[in-house]
């Protein structure tokens, strides 16, 4: 069980997408998580590589900005089944670049840019997910 | 400049998800556990995120440029493909499976949980197979 929380989810959400607006206006990219952070693996283009490390230390260094600002913890569940976590890791990588876009890039700003690939990738991946929770809850984990 | 700008948005964007609860990945699969323990939150962070994003938008490509230079990069494709398919429904079962997209996992990476550990390497194997699969390597070398 966890907590509904409306409220917060908003908010954390718009802080999400005022950070996904700044970053087209200041660098006229999008906020893919998927596409900066697979970038910075070899080969390397050279193109935006120090905005694109930058982003992506800013994502690790955030609960600690997180917890030293309000002195709270940050609170995550996080299996420690490792071939499950292993496996979830290569689907989530692998598929996140072949489809040219996560919950960030496809989800947040593709659907806010009324693309109609991302709206595709939004229901396949949402479909996808739910039936898999829905597998290892419910049928196989029950 | 661009890193520092960076920065701090990516710490803004983490931060984001934080106080989302995006971060959680038992929130997140409470959130696609319909049938369960269902917790709908993360509705809202998809709604806050896409109507600040919504209206932002449209703000800044009034712009003529970005405030730091070059020209706005905007995906224009419109097909839907077999990769277009294919792809979401294969992250869908892995973020199913862990709880885990890519942006919350690099906020998870510094926890330092089992579960992380085993997740982090694998997901960058799989983005390294997609790209070499998808786009030949050598197309991304300057000739």
């Amino acid at each position: 069980m966890t907590e509904f929380t409306p409220i917060a989810s908003l908010i954390g959400g718009a802080l999400i997408g005022l950070s996904a607006v700044l970053l087209m206006a200041f660098e006229g990219r999008i906020a893919g998580i998927s596409g900066i952070a697979s970038r910075l693996l070899p080969p390397w283009s050279g193109e935006a590589l120090g905005g694109r490390l930058g982003f992506v230390i800013g994502l690790v260094a955030a609960p600690f900005l997180w917890m030293a600002a309000t002195g709270e913890g940050v609170m995550q569940t996080v299996s420690a089944n490792v071939p499950l976590m292993a496996a979830a890791g290569l689907l989530v990588g692998f598929g996140s670049v072949w489809g040219s876009g996560c919950t960030s890039g496809h989800g947040i700003c593709g659907l806010s840019r009324l693309s109609p690939r991302s709206a595709v990738a939004v229901g396949t991946f949402m479909a996808t997910a739910f039936v898999t929770v829905l597998l290892t809850r419910h049928v196989i984990g029950g | 400049m661009s890193f520092i700008v960076n920065l701090a948005l990516g710490l803004l964007f983490g931060v984001g998800l934080i106080v989302s609860g995006m971060a959680d990945p038992a929130k997140v699969l409470n959130f696609l556990d319909v049938f369960g323990t269902w917790d709908p939150s993360l509705a809202f962070v998809m709604g806050g995120g896409v109507i600040v994003a919504f209206i932002g938008y449209r703000i800044v490509f009034g712009m003529k440029a970005p405030i730091l230079g070059g020209k706005f990069q905007v995906p224009t494709r419109r097909d839907i493909d077999s990769k277009l398919l294919a792809g979401p429904a294969l992250f869908g079962v892995g973020w199913g499976l862990g709880g885990f997209c890519p942006g919350p996992a690099l906020t998870a990476l510094g926890l330092g949980s089992t579960g992380i550990l085993a997740f982090m390497p694998a997901m960058l194997i799989g983005m390294w197979a997609a790209r070499m699969l998808s786009e030949g390597g050598a197309k991304l070398r300057p000739a």
